[in-house]
């Protein structure tokens, strides 16, 4: 058959995953357990001996932690969001990205809300969120929101690999599996033979969870920045935050998609599936989202700087101030709306490696920006903070909180390299489907 | 004969007043009936002479007497309103009430429910001494966010913290627009969880890891005693009574709750956002000290830090 040529092709080039662990890679994966182990330990420290050991004071509740609890969901919901999207408008050069986009969305989402149980001052008492919930609450409109997007990215996830799974299982002689990945095969393809049935209720399985999974994101995310906008405190409570944080988690999502895409692109020499062009055309969109992303913040402080109010003109001065956060806000307005439109904008400085580079910029921008949107609003409530404490009047993260960052990141990797062995990171099946029927519209004729 | 007739005097006419400033405890005026036991107590007259009054049937203001439990706790005092007035004409942030609050809710010295700030509300005008408490809201944004109902709202307008319950996110401190509430961010030796001696009225033994707050003392109103604020201060700046009752009371004189408020035009701090305080403020006009004096009980740390706090910009 012609198909299985081309799946042939794309199988072979792709079946490094099969091969025994290397030294490099158990190299990787211990050093990146070694990272989150740090963390666990940071951990261990932090519930037995209290919150005093972290940055965290009566003002500044929060910190770091929920910064990256929003950072990493937007991460998610951003993968879930696109990938839904390049499904359902049927965008086939964005087959390829596929599975990085639905891979990001579940481990982010599986990282992400460790960030908020690292919060709570009694984790042991977690699951009164479930026993005892007021739904008057953000923070359990977060609980449904995460729970239901959980389960539904994992199960879009799954069916995504099905056909990946099955195309394994008929070729597990040919390209002499362990027994142990036959086995597994097998079992995780349920049954997937590609007849025209199951094709048919899978692509619609398919179809339906896309289409689920876009409201579901935007609903999740929207909650997660009213978690933010419903409190009284200026510089939060803003009716932009939803649209905001969804655009910013969109953007954050582009960029990650780039950054792993590159990554990937380097060290497997993935050149003719990750093209030159997907770097352009994503590249374009993380441009058009910098400069929507410019707008919102503009409108924002515009609106906030045109009639200053009392504790809202202490806020911005934070801000803009070099001795308090103008470096940072500076810089990270610079990194996020300025330099995308420089460096993609004007060809000369486009190229593969320039846009993943900005991708970085904008990625740690973005990261900068969260915290800024967080901690110096916590630092200015409405009553005067008249504290000789320093540590009480300005946050400063401790190691702890920086190693258990660190170790989210590490464990996101991790999670990339573990199932990278499980399955090749592109939809090969799904590709594969897309060849064949680019073929048929070149060449009706063969079909009759 | 004479010391008799004077002995009588004391004992017929303010027998339990007395009592209430010998014990430092006194009730809310309008509320104070004599319950003859037929028993005797000895206290200390004004002049220094010990003698024996009549005591009363008990200290108890309000049944239950011991501040109930669990979800009894959760409903408040029937019949009940209670609120606090708070004169800033009086304040010379002498930080009495801060103290007697830390004592009586087994604080450390760096929690304060109760806060006394600096402030001054615009370029022209004195700074002034401004205490500051949990306002207990008809409309808390502290309640409404909490995920677990671990703080709750009662009818007789107290907001408290259940610590048994609190997760400890922290996200009503960060709710609260009044910076009312405090973590306890260190363990202590007194704090215990689910001790059986535990109410969320007394809030204390205090946990761990949960969020606690100015509980108003509903535990002392039940005794018929002021809350340890209100008590502490040597200015009796603190008022605190039951609208319901439309007194409230210093510790030396009761007054007119709506009359109050009516002829000293108080205020509610940031009543703008709709919060609905039940705190009230009397405007610190005709000040009684020079706001300077209270600079005496700080160190001159804390002092250079409000004053910078309250430069106009």
């Amino acid at each position: 058959m012609d198909s299985n040529s081309i799946s042939n092709k794309l199988l072979d080039e792709n079946m490094s995953f099969i091969a025994k662990p290397s030294i490099k890679w158990i190299l990787k994966v211990v050093v990146l357990a070694l990272i989150v182990c740090v963390g666990l330990y940071a951990l261990f420290l932090q519930v037995t001996k209290g919150h005093l050991i972290t940055g965290m004071r009566d003002n500044v509740v929060w910190g770091v932690y929920i910064v990256n609890f929003v950072f990493v969901l937007g991460l998610s919901y951003a993968g879930a969001l696109i990938a839904g999207i390049f499904h359902l408008g049927r965008v086939k050069w964005a087959t390829p990205l596929q599975r990085i986009l639905k891979l990001i969305t579940v481990f982010s989402l599986i990282i992400g809300p460790f960030y908020i149980l690292l919060c709570l001052g009694r984790p042991e008492r977690l699951f009164d969120l479930f026993l005892h919930p007021r739904i008057q609450s953000p923070i359990i409109w977060d609980v449904v929101a995460i729970v239901t997007d959980l389960v539904f990215c994992i199960v879009y996830l799954y069916f995504t690999y099905i056909k990946d799974f099955a195309l394994l299982r008929d070729n597990s002689d040919k390209l002499n599996m362990p027994n142990w990945r036959k086995k597994f095969y097998k079992f995780v393809a349920i049954g997937y033979d590609d007849t025209p049935k199951q094709k048919k209720l899978l692509n619609q399985s398919l179809d339906i969870l896309a289409a689920i999974i876009i409201p579901t994101t935007i609903i999740a995310y929207s909650l997660l920045a009213w978690l933010f906008g419903m409190n009284l405190k200026v510089g939060w409570h803003s009716s932009i935050f939803a649209p905001f944080f969804i655009l910013s988690a969109v953007y954050s999502g582009v960029a990650l998609l780039i950054l792993i895409m590159w990554i990937y692109r380097r060290t497997r020499k993935l050149e003719h599936i990750f093209t030159d062009n997907h770097f352009k055309y994503l590249g374009f969109a993380l441009m058009g989202l910098s400069l929507f992303y410019g707008y919102f913040y503009f409108s924002e402080y515009i609106t906030n700087w045109y009639n200053m109010q009392k504790t809202s003109g202490l806020l911005w001065e934070k801000y803009l101030d070099f001795s308090e956060y103008g470096f940072y806000f500076y810089g990270s307005i610079f990194l996020v709306t300025l330099l995308p439109a420089i460096v993609i904008g004007i060809p000369w400085f486009r190229s593969v490696g320039s846009i993943a580079f900005t991708s970085v910029a904008v990625l740690v921008g973005l990261w900068i920006l969260r915290y800024l949107m967080i901690v110096p609003v916590l630092e200015t409530p409405y009553v005067p903070i008249q504290d000789i404490r320093p540590d009480w009047v300005h946050y400063s993260a401790t190691w702890i909180e920086w190693s258990l960052t660190i170790a989210g990141v590490a464990l996101f990797v991790l999670f990339f390299i573990l199932v990278a062995k499980i399955a090749p990171i592109i939809p090969i099946a799904e590709m594969e489907e897309d060849q064949e029927e680019a073929k048929k519209i070149v060449s009706p004729k063969e079909e009759v | 004969m004479g010391s008799n007739s004077r002995r009588d005097f004391i004992k017929k006419g303010s027998a339990l007043g007395l009592i209430a400033a010998a014990t430092g405890a006194a009730g809310i005026a309008a509320n104070q009936s004599e319950k003859p036991t037929g028993e005797k107590m000895k206290v200390l007259t004004t002049d220094g002479k010990v003698i024996e009054v009549d005591k009363p049937s008990s200290n108890c203001e309000i049944e239950p007497c011991a501040p109930p439990k669990g979800e009894e706790a959760r409903k408040g005092i029937p019949g009940r309103s209670f609120v606090m007035v708070i004169d800033l004409a009086k304040c010379k942030n002498a930080r009495k009430c801060i103290e007697g609050c830390q004592k009586g809710h087994d604080l450390l010295p760096d929690q304060e429910y109760m806060k006394v700030h600096l402030m001054k509300d615009n370029p022209e005008a004195e700074p002034y001494w401004f205490p500051k408490n949990c306002f207990h809201c008809d409309n808390p944004p502290c309640v409404k966010v909490c995920p677990v109902g671990a703080t709750f709202k009662r009818t007789d307008n107290i907001v408290l913290v259940d610590a048994d319950a609190c997760i400890g996110c922290k996200f009503c401190v960060s709710a609260c627009p009044y910076s009312a509430r405090i973590f306890n961010w260190t363990d202590k030796e007194s704090y215990a969880s689910n001790d059986p001696n535990y109410s969320p009225e007394t809030g204390t033994p205090g946990q761990h890891g949960t969020v606690s707050k100015c509980d108003f003392c509903p535990d002392r109103s039940r005794e018929g005693k002021l809350p340890y604020c209100a008590m502490s201060c040597p200015m009796g700046a603190i008022y605190f009574g039951d609208k319901n009752e439309d007194a409230v009371y210093n510790g030396e004189e009761t007054l007119r709750f709506t009359q109050l408020i009516k002829d000293r035009i108080g205020y509610r701090y940031l009543e703008e956002l709709g919060t609905k305080p039940n705190v009230y403020y009397l405007p610190a006009t005709d000040r009684m000290f020079p706001y300077e004096r209270g600079f005496s009980s700080l160190s001159e740390e804390q002092k250079e830090v409000m004053e910078k706090s309250i430069e106009s910009k």
